[in-house]
């Protein structure tokens, strides 16, 4: 069957954001299927050039990305994406973005150029220039080689390159990766990494990453939004929450350290257990280390190592896991 | 972002008009389709009782080869509704073997394989996405089914010229819109067959079960209470009463039955057929089924309550 020609429009993908526009911004988004509701009023303007969305299994990452896609409709308020709202607007934001799923996601008995030039011409790319940068974005993914093989010959590593071939084949101004490096092994993880960090530092694109791997956020994002239960727990900047003078102290105990770890939440110190005998804590204003060796003086406890640590991705998410009140 | 520049560009070129993207899933499907070369086969052999119908509209007009061949074709074959509608009844007959081999695997393939994000993440709906894959048998059915039909009315119409041309033409809408019905009627039941079912044999079989296990029910009941509303179920029936309709052809008493009791009393009954507004309206009903199933099952994600 021969090409049906389309004529071509005074358009392009390329829209320019409304007047400086959050990349997401959220209005009371709430999500809700059936009796549960999955996400609860989520507030907040994510601006970030890479946005790492943390959370357990079941806290609403793939939900929230879903429903900014336009799959699910939000029970209550909304959300706009650069500037274009997700329920009335959803076609020209569906311009805009790309998206790689989690779960294995392609079109069966075809080559990979194949299943990503149909990607971009749906996106609304002319065949001509669809075909040229499916090639180009699987040459961009590392897979040229391989690009005239089926789909479905695909390991699981290359399967997880098409996708990310097919999300960035329109050239989209935000890429949402659910999930992008999972069942990888590490050279191929490394690999996926790197293409994400190339993207972000190209600043054409801004992206948003699901994981609950947080090493991947760690290496690509420079803000993370933490879920639970739906709900926002954190959304800070990665670099600046690094950076603040919040000192982080690592103590090794020996001893019955409950009765020191009472009086160190009596001295105000937010503290965390760590395994046996190990305790991380931040002191506040006020509070010197000093005190923490008259405390464990006082308490019967020896301190056998005392160090300081800045704050890690993982302190920042396993805070906002046992925080109630949302706060750090 | 070009080869050799290895960095991630956007685009900034033209865009395709969005009317017209429902019709990039049809022209990447033909691709697989035609790849298969006893599909091929099977689509050209359909052109044969259209080709055996030119010839016999031909043959109606060319005094010569009748006298050549002593045979008054004429009078033997004359070329009226009747002839028209036996051929799109036969094209129908292909035309359902085509959707058979062609439209199980459309949206089951791609449910199978969790495609429908991937599709449904770009400026593209639901609808057009349902409209598109139902193009791919829309545009396939059409070329053997009423575009031939109508061609050969139209060469009838100039070998007998103009007077027929305008007195039938009620003939060619009567192709039209019947043809139209039961290729849309078979789109629809075929996609939403796919989308109920994700394995293409067994999508198969079901799409042969709906329009003939009805029958047989159909048949059992009307032998049973001695009746002709048994058809309503049937689709193939419902089909042959619409046709009958649009060519003028429809007669609703299809037959007389004599029962003599254990007395020797005899009663006589008229079987009926089933008025022509049902068999349009169980039509109807059998679309609408289909769009809900549709609506229901070609969704990105379907969320379990």
């Amino acid at each position: 069957m021969s090409a049906l020609p389309a004529p071509l429009q005074e358009q392009t993908i390329q829209e320019q954001p409304v007047n400086d526009a959050p990349v997401i911004d959220l209005h009371s988004l709430s999500v809700t299927f059936g009796r549960r509701q999955i996400l609860k009023n989520l507030r907040g303007d994510l601006r970030g050039r890479a946005i790492g969305l943390l959370g357990p299994n079941g806290a609403g990452k793939t939900t929230l990305i879903h429903t900014l896609l336009g799959f699910h409709y939000p029970s209550a308020g909304t959300a706009q994406i650069f500037g274009h709202d997700i329920v009335t607007e959803a076609k020209e934001i569906k311009a805009l973005v790309g998206y790689m799923p989690e779960r294995d996601s392609f079109i069966s008995k075809m080559s990979a150029v194949h299943f990503v030039r149909l990607m971009a011409e749906l996106s609304g790319l002319p065949p001509e220039a669809a075909l040229e940068r499916a090639h180009e974005a699987l040459f961009y993914v590392g897979l040229g080689e391989a690009r005239y093989r089926r789909l479905e010959t695909y390991s699981l590593g290359m399967k997880q390159l098409a996708k990310l071939a097919q999300a960035i084949v329109h050239g989209p101004r935000l890429i949402f990766l659910d999930e992008p490096t999972n069942g990888l092994d590490p050279p191929a993880r490394l690999r996926m990494i790197k293409l994400i960090r190339e993207i972000r530092d190209s600043g054409k694109a801004n992206i948003v990453l699901s994981s609950h791997l947080l090493l991947d956020v760690e290496e690509c994002c420079d803000e993370i939004l933490i879920l639970r239960d739906g709900q926002i727990v954190v959304y800070c900047n990665l670099e600046e929450e690094r950076k603040s003078n919040r000192k982080f102290l690592m103590l090794e105990t020996r001893g019955d350290q409950t009765r020191f770890v009472e009086a160190l939440g009596n001295l105000g110190c937010e503290y965390a257990l760590t395994g046996d005998h190990r305790l991380k804590v931040v002191l506040q204003n006020g509070v010197e280390v000093r005190d923490l060796y008259r405390l464990a003086a006082q308490e019967q406890v020896q301190l056998r190592r005392l160090s300081y640590k800045r704050d890690s991705l993982e302190d920042i998410f396993l805070k906002a896991m046992e925080n109630t009140n949302g706060g750090l | 972002m070009a080869v050799y520049e290895q960095t991630y560009k956007p685009y900034t070129g033209k865009l395709t008009p969005e009317w017209s993207r429902f019709l990039i899933i049809p022209r990447h499907a033909y691709r697989g389709v035609f790849s298969s070369k006893l599909f091929t086969a099977f689509f050209i052999i359909c052109f044969i009782p259209l080709l055996v119908e030119a010839i016999l509209i031909y043959l109606h007009h060319n005094v010569n080869a009748l006298g050549i061949m002593r045979v008054n074709v004429r009078e033997l074959i004359p070329i009226d509704a009747y002839f028209f509608q036996t051929f799109v009844n036969l094209q129908g007959g292909f035309a359902f073997f085509v959707a058979l081999l062609v439209g199980p695997p459309l949206v089951s393939r791609d449910l199978r394989n969790n495609a429908l994000p991937l599709y449904l993440c770009r400026p593209f709906s639901r609808t057009e996405y349902v409209l598109g894959k139902m193009s791919v048998l829309l545009i396939l059915l059409s070329l053997i089914t009423w575009i031939p039909q109508l061609l050969l009315f139209l060469f009838q119409s100039y070998l007998e010229g103009f007077s027929w041309f305008a007195s039938n033409l009620w003939i060619a809408s009567a192709i039209f819109i019947g043809s139209v019905v039961w290729i849309l009627l078979l789109a629809l039941l075929s996609q939403a067959i796919s989308a109920l079912v994700k394995w293409r044999v067994v999508a198969s079989g079901a799409l042969l079960g709906i329009v003939f296990i009805p029958s047989v029910f159909g048949e059992v009941f009307n032998n049973i209470f001695l009746t002709r509303w048994g058809s309503i179920i049937s689709i193939g029936a419902l089909m042959k009463s619409v046709s009958a309709g649009l060519f003028g052809t429809f007669v609703r008493e299809s037959g007389h039955l004599r029962i003599t009791d254990i007395n020797d009393n005899v009663t006589e009954i008229i079987l009926r057929e089933p008025p022509l507004w049902c068999s349009w309206a169980a039509l109807f009903v059998i679309c609408v089924i289909c769009l809900a199933l549709l609506a229901r099952k070609v969704r990105a994600y379907e969320v379990i309550k």
